[in-house]
C-alpha cells in the first residue's frame, strides 16, 4: 500500500461480495437439485392465488420437496406480512 | 486397469483443453500409456493445442461410425511414444456421438492396455459434455476464480453425481477434483479475486492444482506445445504438480503468493 493511496478511490473488497453471492446462489441451487421441474411454476401460481387474498412479498412462498424414506414430502411455507396474524401458514 | 478422467467445467474458455493437453502429457511423462480424446464435436481444438492438427486423418466420429479402426484414428504424439490423441470431428451433426459408440471406443482403449483416457469435454451441458463425463471414474473440474465459472462448476458437480454411469449403477461415486486456472495471486491479495480457499469453501471439494495466469499458456498454444513442457513457465510447473497429485503424491501448492513489489511500486502504488 502506498502513501498516496488516499488519492486513489479505494475499491471495495469485491472478492468477498462475490463469495457471499455465490454462497447464497449455490446453496439455493443445490436445494433445488433433483427436484421436479414443475416446482417453479407451482410456486408462481401459488403466489398468484395467495396474492388475491393477502398482499405478500414476491419471495413469500417457499416450495420444497424432501425425501423421507420411501416417500417424498412436498412442503409449502408462506410468510404473511407482519400486520396479519403472525408468521407461517403451512 | 484403465482410468477414465473427464476434464470438464460447464463454462467455456476456462482452460479445459489447455488442461486436458497438459495433464495427458504429464501422465505420459510419468510413463503411463495415455489417450486424450476431444469430445467437442464440430469445434475441434485439442489437435491444435497438442500440435498435431496436420496429422488428423480420421477422427472420433469416424471410429464411432466404423469408418476406420481406432488404431487408424489414434494420432501418436511426436514427443511421447505412449501418448495418443483422438481428434474431434468437424461435422455439424449434433447426434454424431452416441452413448454406445463412445462406450465401444472406451472399451477398446481399455482392452488395448491404456492406463489413462483423458476426455476433454466441450463447454455446456449438452450431449457432448454429457457423454464426456458419463463413463468417468474421475473428474477434473476446471474453474476460474470468477462468479459464473464457480456457479457453473457447481452445476457440473451436480450432474457428475446424478447423470453418470457410476451414479446410475449406484457404484462408488466419481472422484472429483477442482483445478483452479487463471489464478492471479496479486489480485487475490488485493481482494479483487476469489481465493483458493473461497472456491474450496463454496464448492466443497478438494483442489488438485492452482495454475497461475501466465503468459506461457498463450505462447504454448501458439506453438502447439502443451504448456507443461515449458519448464520455465509457472503454469507448466503448476500442471506438473497437479499431475503428481493426481498420481497420489503430496505436494504443497505453489504460486499462491503475489510477487514482491519494488520500492517505487510500494511508495507510489502499482
Amino acid at each position: 500500500m502506498g502513501i498516496f493511496d488516499f488519492l486513489r478511490a479505494r475499491q471495495k473488497n469485491t472478492a468477498s461480495i462475490a463469495k457471499e453471492r455465490l454462497r447464497i446462489i449455490v446453496a439455493q441451487e443445490r436445494s433445488q437439485r433433483g427436484a421436479p421441474d414443475y416446482l417453479p411454476l407451482l410456486r408462481r401460481e401459488l403466489l398468484e392465488v395467495i396474492r388475491k387474498y393477502v398482499n405478500v412479498d414476491q419471495d413469500a412462498v417457499e416450495v420444497h420437496v424432501e425425501r423421507d424414506g420411501d416417500h417424498e414430502v412436498l412442503e409449502l411455507s408462506v410468510a404473511l406480512p407482519e400486520k396479519a396474524n403472525a408468521a407461517n401458514v403451512a | 486397469m484403465t482410468e477414465f478422467i473427464v476434464v470438464t467445467s460447464g463454462k467455456g474458455g476456462v482452460g479445459k483443453t489447455t488442461s486436458s493437453a497438459s495433464i495427458a502429457v504429464g501422465l505420459a511423462k510419468q510413463g503411463k500409456k495415455v489417450a486424450v480424446i476431444d469430445f467437442d464435436v464440430g469445434l475441434r481444438n485439442l489437435d491444435l493445442i497438442m500440435g498435431c492438427e496436420r496429422r488428423v486423418v480420421y477422427d472420433f466420429v469416424n471410429v464411432i461410425h466404423s469408418e476406420c479402426t481406432l488404431k487408424q484414428a489414434l494420432i501418436k504424439d511426436k514427443r511421447h511414444d505412449n501418448l495418443y490423441v483422438l481428434a474431434a470431428s468437424q461435422t455439424r451433426d449434433k447426434d454424431a456421438l452416441t452413448k454406445e459408440g463412445v462406450e465401444r471406443v472406451l472399451n477398446e482403449l481399455r482392452d488395448d492396455g491404456f492406463d489413462y483416457v483423458v476426455c476433454d469435454s466441450p463447454a455446456g451441458i449438452e450431449k457432448g459434455a454429457y457423454l464426456a463425463m458419463y463413463f468417468a471414474d474421475r473428474a477434473i473440474v476446471v474453474v476460474n476464480p470468477e462468479v459464473s465459472s464457480v456457479r457453473d462448476s457447481d452445476r457440473i458437480l451436480g450432474l457428475l453425481a446424478s447423470k453418470t454411469r457410476r451414479a446410475e449403477l449406484g457404484a462408488a461415486p466419481i472422484e472429483q477434483h477442482l483445478l483452479l486456472t487463471r489464478y492471479n495471486p496479486a489480485r487475490v491479495v488485493n481482494g479483487d479475486m476469489l481465493s483458493i480457499d473461497d472456491v474450496k469453501d463454496i464448492l466443497g471439494i478438494e483442489v488438485v492444482g492452482v495454475v497461475p495466469e501466465s503468459e506461457g499458456v498463450l505462447a504454448a498454444s501458439n506453438a502447439g506445445v502443451p504448456v507443461i513442457l515449458d519448464d520455465d513457465s509457472d503454469a507448466g510447473q503448476a500442471y506438473e504438480d497437479a499431475v503428481a497429485r493426481l498420481l497420489g503424491e503430496q505436494r504443497p501448492m505453489r504460486f499462491l503468493d503475489a510477487p514482491k513489489k519494488g520500492f517505487f511500486t510500494r511508495m507510489f502504488g502499482g
